[in-house]
């Protein structure tokens, strides 16, 4: 199965209308953050300083970044495990999310959970479970109190091409298009679920089912960030206009194994090299050097920026074991999910919102 | 005080939540212009609207999910399943994303799911099981089992002001069986246990329709005995010390459940009495409950699996004699 997407130059016109140079910038900012966060997880987890497994987005960072740059404060977001520059663009800071890998207390979870599978709920986030398409309910729960109350605000979440698959995926998109709810519908098709193909899992693309839940679908380059932007940012407005939610199929790739323990010996490598060649981060780096942007000296913030949360992260301490059995159950009046950082210059001047 | 049926005073303390929380709203299968299947929302859409009485899709795990979503953006939603059986195609949400946020990033999911539960209808093998042991084994998950009136209502109060998500296992047997006089307005009954008969002699632990049951096999005093009976109302919690302090008081126990006897909830109190009661014990721990099997639909074959008044008497007379 091979989904088709827009040759990038054609995505990529008009796409600047409502993205400033330093919106621009920050996507990319986002992007490298992400990649680099993550090799540096990828390192310490070599160096057996991660617990369990690991995971990462390498070669997706586009998806995340360009659809949560979209995002405003008062909307909520159930981000996935390959998602890391949505939590970055939240606002959760560096150093907590190499504690979170480490299993310390600086983690997000403070160690209850493992490495992506958190959300900082004071940010707007709440965090994945490991079966992916759950987090679509949550997302569209959310959007169902939304619009009961007459709030102009809306959900997100992100899944994968495996998701597609389980009920979950069809008892959220039905329900959304039945209550017409602001919800947005990130599928992250990146070519395999663990070691399975597209051809094994569906036999249409699946973009094509929201015409059968009466949603709007739409299929969008994943590897350009802007492209990921401008298609959830229309994906918002139809939401807060009423009109309902929309299932984005970002089409992309999954550069590394499920985890870090995967080969991916069942992926052929000119498909690796093929994508390779379609890098996000290249193709964002290439237009702001165009434009004269000092992208090498963006790379040496981000890169300080790592030092310094890696340091900061293997200071903090392993979490108390005698804290293991507690929490289990709220106790007096619960908090609620808080108002995340948006970065977009629509949000920042207030003419996006 | 007015005195209402089981089904009332559940229908009566979700009416004052509604009119008291604006944040409350009902989320479930035919619940709203049709009232429910047992009628338990019957004229609530007419008084709430369509919003607050939802009729969705048939989609439990749907149900759950989005009922998680809500609770997460302040509103308190009361999922009903249709029967209890349903929830196993929920199961995952409530065990998974429900009963394990909090723990794991301090989010706390207020929503309670009402699950008609038991048997004696001949409503087969998927409209009678008794689920709660699932959910006990489940982290996060409160569970609490009303046998009266009055804490069928009190309950729920308590478990829609709770901040966790709490499994609200109403008895479909009790709705119109059992009447009583309820307190009007909102009032909490606490997750513990009650004593609904006082005794001394052996303590018969129960919960549910077990209690009505087990009050019956011991109202003709079994030959003198006195017979407590312990109703947990609260399954998690458990009220180990009101178990325990029972098990001093009688030294004989018999722990009845309707539900299938392997790792119910029955299971647990008498694991808890091995470990803590001991010592207090002067005789095996006795247990009626189903076997493990299906519950079938033909009357015969129901009543020979379903713990009954004789069932329960015999386990009593015979610990009696230990």
């Amino acid at each position: 199965m091979s989904i088709d997407v827009a040759p990038p130059e054609e995505a990529a016109a008009g796409l600047t209308e409502h993205l400033t140079l330093e919106d621009r910038i920050w996507l990319l900012r986002a992007m490298l953050l992400m990649r680099g966060l993550e090799e540096r997880a990828m390192n310490l987890y070599r160096q057996g300083k991660v617990p369990g497994s690991f995971y990462d987005g390498y070669g997706q960072e586009a998806v995340s970044a360009g659809a949560a740059f979209a995002m405003a404060p008062e909307d909520r977001l159930c981000i996935l495990h390959r998602d890391l520059a949505a939590h970055l663009i939240r606002g959760v800071a560096p150093a907590q999310v190499l504690g979170q890998y480490l299993g310390r207390s600086i983690g997000i979870t403070g160690g209850r959970d493992g490495n992506v599978h958190f959300g900082d709920f004071r940010l707007g986030c709440v965090g994945m479970v490991s079966m992916l398409p759950d987090m679509m309910l949550v997302a569209t729960g959310m959007a169902m109190a939304f619009k009961m109350r007459g709030e102009r605000r809306c959900a997100m979440t992100w899944f994968g091409d495996g998701s597609t698959s389980r009920g979950d995926f069809h008892e959220a998109l039905n329900w959304a298009g039945v209550q017409k709810l602001p919800v947005i519908f990130v599928l992250e098709n990146n070519q395999y679920a663990y070691s399975t193909p597209l051809d094994k899992q569906f036999a249409v693309d699946p973009v094509r089912r929201a015409e059968a839940y009466g949603i709007a679908g739409v299929t969008v380059d994943g590897n350009d960030a802007e492209a990921m932007f401008e298609v959830c940012r229309e994906a918002r407005e139809r939401a807060l206009a009423g009109d309902g939610p929309t299932l984005v199929e970002a089409v992309t790739m999954r550069m590394h194994g499920h985890a870090a323990h995967d080969d991916m010996k069942y992926v052929p490598k000119e498909q690796v090299e093929e994508w390779r060649a379609r890098d996000p981060i290249d193709r964002q780096v290439a237009r702001l050097v165009s434009l004269g942007v000092d992208v090498d000296a963006l790379r040496a913030s981000v890169s300080e920026e790592i030092d310094a949360a890696t340091e900061e992260a293997l200071a903090s301490p392993m979490p108390d074991p005698a804290t293991a059995a507690s929490g289990v159950f709220c106790e007096g009046e619960p908090e609620l999910l808080g108002d995340g950082m948006a970065r977009w210059s629509g949000f920042t001047s207030g003419g996006g919102a | 005080m007015p005195t209402l049926t089981y089904l009332q005073a559940i229908s009566s303390a979700l009416r004052d939540e509604m009119r008291a929380d604006e944040r409350v709203m009902l989320m479930g299968e035919d619940i709203g212009a049709f009232g429910g299947a047992f009628k338990v929302t019957d004229g609530f859409f007419k008084e709430f609207g369509a919003d607050r009485v939802m009729d969705t899709p048939l989609a439990e795990s749907a149900i759950i999910g989005c009922a998680v979503g809500a609770a997460a953006v302040g509103l308190r939603p009361v999922c009903e399943m249709q029967f209890s059986d349903f929830i196993s195609c929920g199961f995952d949400q409530l065990v998974n994303v429900a009963g394990k946020m909090y723990y794991r990033q301090g989010l706390a999911v207020p929503l309670v799911v009402r699950l008609p539960s038991g048997g004696g209808f001949s409503g087969g093998p998927f409209h009678s099981q008794n689920p709660e042991a699932w959910f006990m084994h489940a982290p996060g998950l409160k569970v609490v089992a009303p046998s009266t009136a009055e804490d069928a209502k009190g309950l729920l109060h308590a478990a829609i002001h709770d901040p966790n998500p709490v499994c609200y296992m109403e008895h479909k047997h009790l709705y119109r069986r059992i009447k009583g006089e309820v307190p009007e307005g909102v009032y909490e009954t606490p997750f513990s246990a009650r004593v609904a008969q006082p005794g001394s002699d052996l303590v018969v632990i129960c919960y549910g329709a077990m209690v009505p049951l087990a009050l019956e096999a011991v109202s003709d005093g079994l030959d003198g005995a006195s017979v407590e009976v312990l109703d947990l109302r609260s399954l998690v919690p458990l009220d180990e010390d009101a178990i325990l302090d029972s098990v001093a008081r009688c030294s004989k126990v018999v722990v009845v459940d309707e539900a299938n006897a392997t790792c119910a909830a029955g299971a647990q109190v008498a694991a808890l009495i091995a470990e803590k009661g001991f010592e207090d014990l002067d005789g095996p721990v006795m247990r009626v409950a189903t076997p493990d099997v299906p519950i079938p639909f033909s009357p015969p074959l129901e009543q020979a699996v379903l713990p009954s008044v004789e069932r329960v008497r015999e386990a009593c007379r015979e610990l009696l004699e230990y």
